[in-house]
């Protein structure tokens, strides 16, 4: 039996194409682009190359990309290393609740250095609302920092909305998004969305682990955290990761085929038809997150009476890969820091099942999911004893 | 590849032999709570003979991870036909070891299933006073 992948809000297998792309710098294109021979030259010119093309996506200057070793390492840059470089006595930052962990455990690590940090709250949908942005900002406030799509509800946040408030209150203020879901879906037009720093991530749109980058707007004062050779402009000391750039670059030009776009659309289709199904089939089951405002292959269910670490291991049994909340929550015994964010109890933040779709996805795939899964559920409900 | 479940661990979550209610229970423990995730209803059957305190029966309701699940079916199999003294001697390095192993942040599962057996037992106590 064929196993069948349906996580892809973790990580995605690398697109064979990008693959194709990045091997020379992984053979004979070895060069350190540090080096002033032509296989350093060379290997300068790709990421030179690279750095062009997320430009064009992004819509910004190419020297305001920074290559970074993941999205998590370019989300520390932008939180800490602005916060950190500011002037300001006692800076003020504002964030949500329901960030990821690269950027939350950094905002606690300023917490603990004496920063005043504000949390959002979100609604029950999990989203931010404009008026309590507004409500937050203080004359000490340096930066805000609000994820584009979450990885685990899929909620879609208003940041153009969010970025005109912030520069309508004061152009000082830096605006920072966690754009790492968002990416593969989303217009990330940096002008458009009026966000000086943008965090994205090559593996969650089909390129390779090991690289991430953050965008930086010129003329914004930011610290490093990786001090040594000054690649990046200073921003990032280390030999570039020249394959994982090329490969990062390929998959964002992927992202930009319009048969890719084409795609999403039929996975937004895939996407409403499964949570359709499950709600009709399954009894006790609720939808977590916004059916609007949602990430077109995100779909999160909880199922009264069950775990969802269960459900996810009885899956994998069946040779389906799905997640709790997060794949970092199988890391912890916590529930969902989102869920509980968006106002659920403990217990309903244990039961939810997260089902990520992905470019390969088939309808067939989910008909599998649709057979396995209420036997599953029904035979947790047993084990717990719960009565519907 | 190492899975994160051992294989006595799957066997027991999918097909636990011990689920379900004693209705006339001689004793009944509830533990854990849902903010952990886990909670566990350990139902059990006491029978006297020779002085001795028997569990003849015992089974058991779990909300929780797969964990959860087969350490509460694998702590009924481990006290089923031991006294109650015998029983409460059982540790959870003991219903561990008979799962073969079980991830480390999972461990607490394990004392779980102990604590619902205590509970349960001390229940019985309870009941067999009145």
């Amino acid at each position: 039996m064929a196993k069948i992948y349906l996580d892809y809000a973790a990580t995605t297998p690398l697109n064979p194409n990008v693959f194709k792309a990045m091997l020379p710098y992984l053979k004979q294109d070895f060069g350190n682009t540090s080096s002033i021979h032509s296989l350093g030259q060379q290997a300068l010119g790709a990421i030179d190359e690279a750095r062009a093309v997320l430009a064009d996506f992004l819509g910004c200057d190419a020297q305001e990309i920074i290559f970074t070793g993941s999205a998590t390492e370019a989300n520390n840059l932008a939180v800490l290393g602005t916060v950190q470089a500011v002037k300001n006595k006692q800076p003020h930052v504002i964030t949500t609740p329901i960030e990821h962990h690269a950027v939350l455990e950094p905002c606690r690590e300023l917490e603990k250095q004496g920063v005043e940090v504000s949390y959002l709250p979100v609604d029950k949908e999990g989203l931010v609302t404009l008026a309590d942005v507004k409500k937050a900002l203080k004359p000490n406030t340096v930066l805000v920092s609000i994820m584009y799509a979450n990885n685990e509800v899929g909620a879609i946040q208003p940041i153009q909305e969010i970025g005109q408030l912030i520069k309508k209150t004061s152009p000082k203020i830096l605006f920072h998004t966690d754009a790492v879901q968002a990416v593969n879906y989303l217009d990330c037009n940096v002008e458009k969305l009026g966000v000086d720093l943008l965090t994205l991530s090559a593996h969650k749109i089909y390129g390779p682990k090991g690289v991430g980058a953050l965008f930086v707007k010129n003329g914004i004062l930011i610290k490093p955290l990786i001090y040594g050779g000054g690649q990046e402009a200073g921003l990032r000391s280390g030999t570039e990761n020249v394959a994982g750039i090329v490969g990062l670059a390929s998959a964002i030009k992927e992202i930009q085929n319009p048969k890719h776009k084409i795609q999403n659309i039929r996975t937004r289709q895939f996407r409403d038809k499964l949570i359709k199904n499950i709600l009709k089939i399954i009894p006790d089951a609720h939808l977590n997150g916004s059916l609007v405002h949602r990430l077109p292959n995100n779909v999160n269910i909880s199922f009264r009476g069950v775990e969802g670490e269960a459900i996810v291991i009885a899956l994998d049994q069946k040779g389906i890969a799905a997640s709790t909340g997060s794949a970092c929550s199988s890391k912890s015994l916590e529930p969902s820091h989102v869920l509980l964010a968006m106002g659920f109890s403990e217990e309903e933040a244990h039961g939810s099942l997260r089902i990520t779709l992905g470019r390969p996805t088939t309808p067939k795939d989910l008909e599998r999911l649709l057979k396995v899964l209420p036997p599953i559920i029904q035979k947790l409900r047993q084990i717990s004893g719960y009565q519907l | 590849m190492k899975p994160y479940y051992s294989k006595q661990v799957i066997e027991h979550f999918l097909h636990p032999k011990n689920l379900g209610k004693l209705k006339d229970a001689d004793g009944v423990g509830k533990v854990g709570n849902p903010a952990c995730g886990d909670v566990m209803e350990l139902f059990i059957k006491v029978e006297k003979k020779n002085s001795k305190e028997i569990i003849k029966d015992i089974k058991f309701y779990t909300l929780g991870c797969a964990a959860a699940i087969a350490t509460s079916d694998m702590a009924c199999e481990l006290v089923k036909g031991k006294t109650i003294q015998e029983a409460l001697e059982i540790n959870y390095q003991d219903i561990v070891g008979e799962l073969g192993d079980l991830p480390p942040i999972k461990i607490h599962c394990s004392v779980l299933a102990r604590e619902g057996l205590k509970a349960a037992v001390e229940d019985y106590r309870k009941k067999s006073k009145k």
